[in-house]
């Protein structure tokens, strides 16, 4: 027989270390003494991830969420809520701030997440389209198309105050309008799902489950600027992403919602895939163009950019996975319900892939403006071996390294770059205390090192003499003055590079020795460091 | 298929939201769900969806529908079942493996209660699903 209800408790690292075995027996005892135990059962789970608040005790099917639960509370949860169907209202989480998230904000509720991007992500089954349309699919595509101008659609867009979710963080809206006012016999749109980033998975993790998404992005997206082809360009590692991709536009073009004459509209566009090798470079968009062309991928100066000359000299429309993953919902609520959502200057949520010395990896999506301390301590349920904390790597071997003392930063494009690292496309590599900073800034830059296209300059050459000097640090044979040349250097890349590569590859260098500058100078070599 | 018009995208997406509504308040069937991105497939998913069919079939009583989706969010949880039966809550289950897939029918689906240690919960509420604030 089933029971009619269901006691959960967290037995999550950070619960568990708070007395969650306590709870649990103390309400496994006040179970047996009211002969609950064949109506209710009590379970340990799972981090529910909220571990700030911990422990989480959580009763089905009412959905009451207690949280910093002591064992004495047991018996309130007992007696009250199981036995007389009273929920303990003194111990049920509310937000403290209720308009923190203006919009959303009973969608929050306890969970530190919005999914906004991987809204399908984990509820459809990706190989179908019909789960997808019975979501909302193709909603903003039919809205646009039918209701909407295409000034009134690139108005939403700017409205949103959408930006680029690639890394750059360029206004989406300005990047449609450039390409729109442009007259041109042909226009295109691609989608750039190279994503490259050692630890980041956001992009193939979009396509894996909810590839539609995509597609009616860059529908409307072609819709708006007035092109008729769209290719996404995604990397060949991804075979899973691709198939899945390649069954939706399948299944789109029989539907009727890609090909000539959209839902009977006079808006025909088709979409092609182009499959990259995996060189990193190719994620920059000139090159990624280049690559599409059937050339060898390598940036090209910038302007004319994309937007006005682009795929074969043509206007084209690049936007990252993520960023068009946005699109279906900011065409369907509108750009004002979009713009509700995350910071003054960054609208909306990211996409985070959390990995490294963490408890909880993920991938997670969270509202602009969000500090670190909530993504690695409540989402991430901290650090794991009772270890303490040092650093976070964001934007992979773009981004910086940031230290326990900017935890409480909130997150955003502006507010990563003043601390010297980038949001980048999302990538938030945990460090613990025994993480070396130097190993760290190494292991990053001799990826970018290996990743240049080798045309300029800086990044060709700068990039292999810092590492050669960081191979110094590392045998313990540094010097102040090769500290010293490892800043200049890195500046000289940041202002002399061709490409965001480049312009980007020293941040892991040059943030770390601001932020852990003792770990280059115990590296020095034994006699430097006595005199010095 | 015949390409669609307007119309008849609407009343596709009215019947397709029936069907998927059914699903989620569980009448009949049990819907169990399983996360098949890449993280999944690397965690085992394909060893626990083997186990959990292999399992479902010794009980031809159950009605079951089983179906795929991509990832949840909970890598560290993977593989990740969700299970959906009707009269109980919504089941979130991580770090099954084909033991616990097993586990699963035989106490879930059959016994109608819930296995220990490896219930997990959705990391954000639903933007879309019926339950949704708009």
């Amino acid at each position: 027989m089933a029971y009619a209800q269901y006691c959960l408790i967290c037995d999550g690292t950070a619960c568990n270390s708070s007395q969650s075995e306590r709870i649990y027996e103390q309400i496994m005892k006040y179970v047996y003494d009211h002969d609950l135990e064949k109506t209710c059962q009590v379970v340990k789970t799972g981090c529910f991830g909220f571990c700030e608040q911990g422990p989480i005790v959580k009763v089905l099917p009412d959905e009451a969420f207690y949280v910093q639960v002591k064992p004495e509370d047991a018996a309130d949860i007992v007696r009250e809520h199981l036995l007389k169907g009273r929920p303990v209202s003194r111990l049920i989480y509310r937000e403290k701030d209720a308009d923190s998230l203006g919009a959303v904000d009973k969608i929050s509720f306890y969970r530190k997440q919005v999914r906004v991007v991987l809204r399908n992500c984990g509820f459809i089954d990706p190989e179908s389209i019909e789960e997808y349309i019975a979501r909302e699919g193709y909603q903003g595509l039919e809205k646009a198309l039918f209701d909407m101008t295409r000034d009134e659609v690139l108005a939403e867009v700017e409205k949103s105050g959408l930006r680029g979710r690639g890394g750059g963080g360029f206004p989406t809206g300005r990047k449609w309008r450039f390409s729109k006012e442009v007259e041109a016999d042909q226009k295109y749109v691609v989608c750039n799902a190279d994503e490259g980033d050692p630890g980041a998975y956001m992009d193939r993790s979009i396509l894996e489950g909810d590839p539609h998404s995509i597609i009616e992005a860059m529908a409307i997206c072609g819709y708006t600027v007035g092109a008729d082809r769209g290719y996404v360009y995604v990397r060949a590692e991804y075979p899973l992403a691709i198939r899945r991709l390649e069954k939706a536009l399948e299944q789109a073009r029989e539907y009727g919602l890609l090909g000539a004459n959209i839902l009977g509209s006079d808006f025909s566009f088709d979409i092609e895939i182009r499959l990259g090798a995996g060189a990193f470079v190719c994620g920059e968009e000139t090159a990624l163009l280049m690559s599409i062309e059937g050339e060898r991928g390598m940036p090209v100066q910038r302007p004319p950019y994309p937007a006005v000359k682009g795929l074969w000299g043509k206007p084209t429309v690049i936007n990252n996975v993520e960023t068009l993953g946005n699109i279906p919902v900011i065409i369907t609520r509108g750009g004002d319900w979009f713009a509700g959502l995350g910071t003054e200057t960054s609208k909306g949520t990211k996409v985070f892939a959390l990995t490294g010395n963490v408890n909880n990896s993920g991938l997670i999506e969270v509202p602009m403006g969000i500090t670190l301390r909530d993504i690695v301590f409540n989402i991430g349920g901290g650090i794991p071996d009772g270890k303490a904390f040092k650093a976070v790597q964001s934007g992979g071997p773009s981004g910086g390294m940031i230290p326990a003392e900017h935890l409480d930063t909130p997150i955003d494009y502006e507010s990563l770059a003043a601390l010297g690292s980038i949001m980048g496309s999302g990538g938030l590599i945990v460090m613990d205390e025994d993480d070396s900073m130097v190993d760290v800034a190494k292991f990053y830059l001799g990826f970018t090192v290996e990743e240049s296209c080798g045309k300029c300059v800086p990044c060709r050459v700068g990039g292999r003499q810092i590492e050669k000097l960081l191979e110094k640090f590392a045998d313990g044979e540094g010097t102040p003055e090769d500290l010293d040349k490892m800043e200049a250097i890195g500046k000289t890349m940041i202002s002399g590079s061709l490409c965001g590569l480049g312009k980007t590859a020293p941040n892991p260098v040059l943030s770390s020795i601001k932020y852990f500058r003792h770990e280059y100078e115990a590296a020095f070599k034994k006699d430097v460091a006595e005199t010095a | 298929m015949a390409k669609m018009t307007l119309e008849e995208l609407r009343k596709l997406r009215e019947k397709a939201q029936r069907s998927i509504r059914s699903r989620e308040s569980a009448e009949d069937d049990i819907h169990l769900t399983i996360g098949m991105g890449t993280s999944g497939i690397a965690a085992g998913a394909k060893d626990t969806l083997a186990a959990l069919m292999a399992e479902i079939e010794k009980h031809a009583e159950l009605s079951v529908s089983v179906r795929q989706t991509g990832g949840l969010g909970l890598e560290h949880a993977e593989p990740t079942i969700e299970v959906r039966v009707p009269g109980m809550p919504v089941i979130i289950y991580g770090k099954v493996t084909p033991d616990v897939a097993r586990q699963i029918v035989q106490k879930h689906l059959i016994n109608k209660e819930l296995v220990d240690e490896h219930i997990y919960d959705r990391p954000a509420s639903d933007l879309i699903g019926p339950d949704a604030n708009k």
